[in-house]
């Protein structure tokens, strides 16, 4: 079983593929589980489409400055999971939150949306930038939630677009418009725009699933650049991708967390047969 | 960046934070715009029924089955005008129905797209015509047309009917209903092409797998499974000819009488409106003209209402 | 299995026929544009645009305060029926759900179907009655109310187009559901809105009946608001059924110009909508 395991299993230290134009690599030094702080939790978390269950007592925490993969069949609830932690979930009628979610140890429940949506941001599956031009795409959040202190709008615009490794590609055409971009490109606009309102948590719903693989890489070495400053959940229904950024993983089926731990027991060591099971491929 | 608290306690600073964003103004001022439709729509109702208070009391029901009009010796009955505005609806869209569905039949079905669109945009177009130009070429240009050459072979041939019996003076029911045909012919076009191309390819191709003709398979399976639209179709554009006034009113003739041929004047419920509300030389005459309204108001209601329910429940059954 | 030749027959016969009737219905297009510009280009000179309508009999005058007495209805008319619909349309696109919005959208579907004359009843019971005047305003008054079901009917529409990934964006950054409405979605339905104004605009510009107790017409100018004015579609009715034949004339000119007005907007708009709406008008 363990062979098979080993077999199957993807490297799982991260190795760039090529440089980008990020400020250096950082070394691939997590702070292991137990020593670090937890930055958003749940507990007992139950989630209800109108009459339909889509969550089952999902206990989760997430830790700081680290990428959390949530990894599953289609139709699992991992893409539910993540959209209750920002609560954008809201937008569709009838739906229902049972249990606690904190950030920081406050129930997001009874914040405040907008002040909560500034401290989790979300980049979604498929590249949503609005029509406007670039530079109003990443000023946008700012605008919204006004400038930090000691900053002007170009330079936070500036910093957001260094930061999701957009800029050189686009420090010349920042008044043309969001959607003459490649997908990619796009996607790295949406993180981009997340980014400039300075998100505590980054929240990121496959976001590769509609890019092709050098887009994916280079989203997933700026993922990793990233994740020293920000705190990372990422739902991905590509295992290896899971296996190559993320220092913890959860597994979800059929609305239930089966699984959670760190990365490498996950796909070597997991302790559940239903985990096993979808990793080396029996369903999924 | 200064971070907002992260739980407001305070339920009336969650109403004032709530109020700050704007959601509750916005929607209230929007909500309100879309009440105030509501608003003008009853007044509408209001004004139309109180404002014909004196003829529905005076004479009653009798008002709908008189034929005299008089205003001066204040006998009014709206027979001649509802006669006119159905009869030249009527014949207006027995005219218009087959040409228009021909020729939806065509752009759905036979024309290639690109000339489909094209032809389509073109016959679109015609319905933004107003109606006061349809009413000049039809003064000059139809009713010439129908004087030299349609009436004289129509009698010529179908003389012996009642309907096209006496004297063609060119202003006739004859002429409002041709008029009205032109102008209700696009709607029917459009509409009736869309729901032809909504019809599923795969019915039009068991049709032809069973070996019908081109014309086989649309008449006896694509237009029949497009019916109710074209129904639909067909009550907009009838909705649309009784309401027609200013068209009608210039080639009618504008003489309140009933006859049995169609080639005598006659009037219609908007062409009287039109031409005597402004000088209505009494209140009750007015009040009479108001009722008119009504009457015209609730005839509109009700086909409007019954081609939406064909529309829509084709719609429904195609889904 | 041959068919047989009356089927052959047959379908060949009808099928011709639908391309008849295509023919006559987009040629009437063409007979009514050709034989409006005959007669009315070569009427068209500077004095239509310039001068006054002249005394009966005499030629020489044009209907420069038709021109105006239009662009002011429409103004007006423009003021009052846009502000309604278009917000009545954002509640129902954004904040509307359950009952009172139904009864809304069929409420306006109504008020879409009564006819233009009806509604000049309405405006003249509204405004001119109790100001006891005809009046440049109860012309607008009545064109208004025939603009809000559609200009409703187009932003519903157009708002409703907007992808909700775009919305769920602009909340995903803390925007409020208001602010997204304003600042992203209205700006990313605005061409379509801008088109619709625009056909909204070309439709009521024709419209005659509703004018024919509200605004009245006018021989002179009309100063201000709040005096009978005449408008294009107006003097085209007056003088097409008038006995004089310098006002047949004049008639065919302005028909001319009302046509080329109203459907080179129509053509524009539709254009830039980039397909052909069915059932906006009934």
């Amino acid at each position: 079983m363990t062979n098979e395991l080993k077999a199957m299993t993807p490297k799982l230290t991260r190795e760039p593929e090529g440089q980008d134009h990020v400020r250096g690599r950082e070394p691939d030094g997590d702070t292991p589980v137990g020593k670090s702080t937890v930055k958003l939790q749940t507990a007992d978390l139950n989630f209800y489409y109108g009459a339909f269950q889509a969550l089952h007592n999902i206990t989760l925490s997430v830790h700081e400055r680290q990428i959390t993969a949530l990894i599953g069949p289609s139709g699992c609830g991992k893409s539910t999971f993540l959209r209750a932690l920002n609560r954008i979930s809201e937008t569709i009628r009838h739906t229902r939150i049972d249990g606690r979610i904190t950030l920081d140890g406050s129930d997001i429940l009874k914040m405040d949306v907008t002040a909560l949506r500034r401290r989790v941001g979300m980049v979604f599956q498929r590249p949503n930038p609005f029509p406007k031009s670039i530079f109003e795409n990443v000023a946008y959040g700012v605008r919204v939630n006004g400038l930090p202190q000691g900053s002007s709008l170009k330079e936070v615009v500036e910093k957001s677009l260094h930061r999701a490794a957009l800029w050189e590609e686009v420090k010349d055409k920042l008044h043309d418009s969001a959607l003459a971009l490649s997908g990619g490109q796009q996607q790295r606009l949406c993180i981009a725009r997340a980014l400039a309102v300075d998100p505590e948590v980054l929240l990121l719903d496959e976001p590769c699933s509609a890019l092709d693989p050098i887009a994916t890489a280079k989203i997933e070495d700026l993922l990793f650049n990233l994740k020293s400053q920000c705190t990372i959940v990422i739902v991905t229904h590509n295992m290896q991708q899971a296996a190559r950024v993320a220092q913890e993983t959860g597994f979800f089926l059929m609305g239930k967390l089966i699984e959670f731990d760190r990365t490498e027991v996950m796909f070597r060591k997991p302790t559940q047969k239903q985990t096993e099971d979808y990793i080396t491929g029996r369903f999924g | 960046m200064a971070t907002t608290p992260a739980a407001l306690p305070d339920t009336r600073a969650k109403f004032i934070q709530r109020v700050r964003t704007g959601d509750p103004i916005a929607h209230t001022i929007t909500g309100m715009a879309a009440a105030s439709i509501l608003a003008i729509t009853g007044l509408l109702l209001y004004h139309l029924w109180a404002g014909s208070g004196l003829p529905r009391e005076t004479f009653g029901w009798s008002f709908v089955t008189g034929s005299a009009w008089d205003p001066v010796a204040e006998k009014f009955g709206a027979l001649p005008f509802i006669f006119g505005t159905v009869v030249t609806s009527i014949v207006a869209l027995l005219v218009a129905v087959p040409v228009g569905l021909g020729a939806a039949i065509f752009l759905a079905e036979l024309a290639p797209r690109r000339a489909s669109d094209a032809l389509t945009f073109m016959i679109e177009l015609l319905a933004a015509v107003p109606s006061v130009i349809y009413g000049l070429l039809g003064i000059f240009l139809l009713v010439p047309f129908l004087q030299t050459s349609v009436v004289p072979a129509l009698t010529a041939t179908l003389g012996f009917l009642p309907i096209f019996q006496g004297q063609f003076l060119g202003v006739s029911i004859f002429s409002a209903s041709m008029v009205l045909a032109i102008m209700i012919v696009p709607f029917i076009v459009s509409v009736s092409r869309e729901v032809l191309l909504a019809v599923p390819q795969d019915q039009r191709e068991a049709a032809l797998a069973l070996g019908s003709t081109r014309w086989e398979s649309t008449w006896k399976v694509v237009v029949p499974y497009a019916l109710r639209g074209i129904l639909g179709s067909v009550f907009l554009a009838l909705a649309r000819a009784l309401g027609e006034t200013m068209a009608v009113t210039m080639v009618i003739g504008n003489k309140p009488q009933l006859s049995s041929s169609l080639l005598a004047p006659g009037y219609s419920i908007a062409a009287v409106i039109a031409n005597e509300f402004a000088e209505a030389s009494s209140q009750m005459h007015q009040q009479v003209l108001v009722e008119l309204g009504l009457v015209l108001f609730a005839l509109t209601v009700l086909i409007n209402g019954a081609a939406r329910l064909m529309i829509y429940s084709y719609k429904g059954a195609e889904k | 299995m041959t068919l047989s030749f009356r089927r052959r027959a047959v379908n060949a016969l009808m099928l011709t026929l639908t391309g008849v009737c295509t023919t006559l219905v987009a040629g009437i297009l063409l007979v009514i544009l050709g034989y409006l510009a005959w007669n009315g280009a070569t009427s068209l000179n500077l004095n239509f645009f310039t001068k006054l309508p002249a005394p009966v009999g005499e030629a020489g005058g044009g209907m420069a305060n038709a021109i105006l007495g239009s662009g002011k209805v429409l103004l007006v008319a423009m003021l009052l029926g846009v502000p309604i619909g278009f917000l009545g349309g954002v509640y129902l696109a954004e904040f509307g759900a359950g009952m009172f919005s139904g009864v809304v959208r069929y409420v306006t579907d109504l008020l879409n179907g009564v006819p233009s004359i009806v509604i000049g009843i309405f405006a003249y019971a509204l405004v001119v009655q109790p100001m006891k005047r005809h009046s440049t305003f109860a012309g607008g008054v009545a064109l208004g109310i025939m603009m809000i079901p559609i200009a409703l009917r187009t932003t519903e529409e157009f708002l409703r187009a907007v992808p909700v990934s775009l919305r769920e964006g602009a909340m995903a950054l803390g925007a409020s559901k208001s602010r997204t409405i304003f600042t992203i979605v209205i700006p990313a339905a605005k061409s379509g809105i801008l088109s619709g104004l625009m056909l909204n605009l070309a439709r009521v510009a024709g419209e005659t009946a509703p004018l024919l107790f509200t605004a009245f017409g006018n021989t002179f100018w009309s100063p201000g608001w709040l005096n009978e004015t005449a408008t294009l579609p107006q003097m085209i009715y007056n003088y097409a059924i008038s006995a004089y034949a310098d006002q047949n004339r004049q008639a065919w000119a302005a028909g001319f110009v009302l046509l080329v007005l109203v459907l080179g907007v129509n053509a524009a708009a539709r254009f830039a909508i980039g397909r052909t709406p069915a059932r906006g008008r009934s």
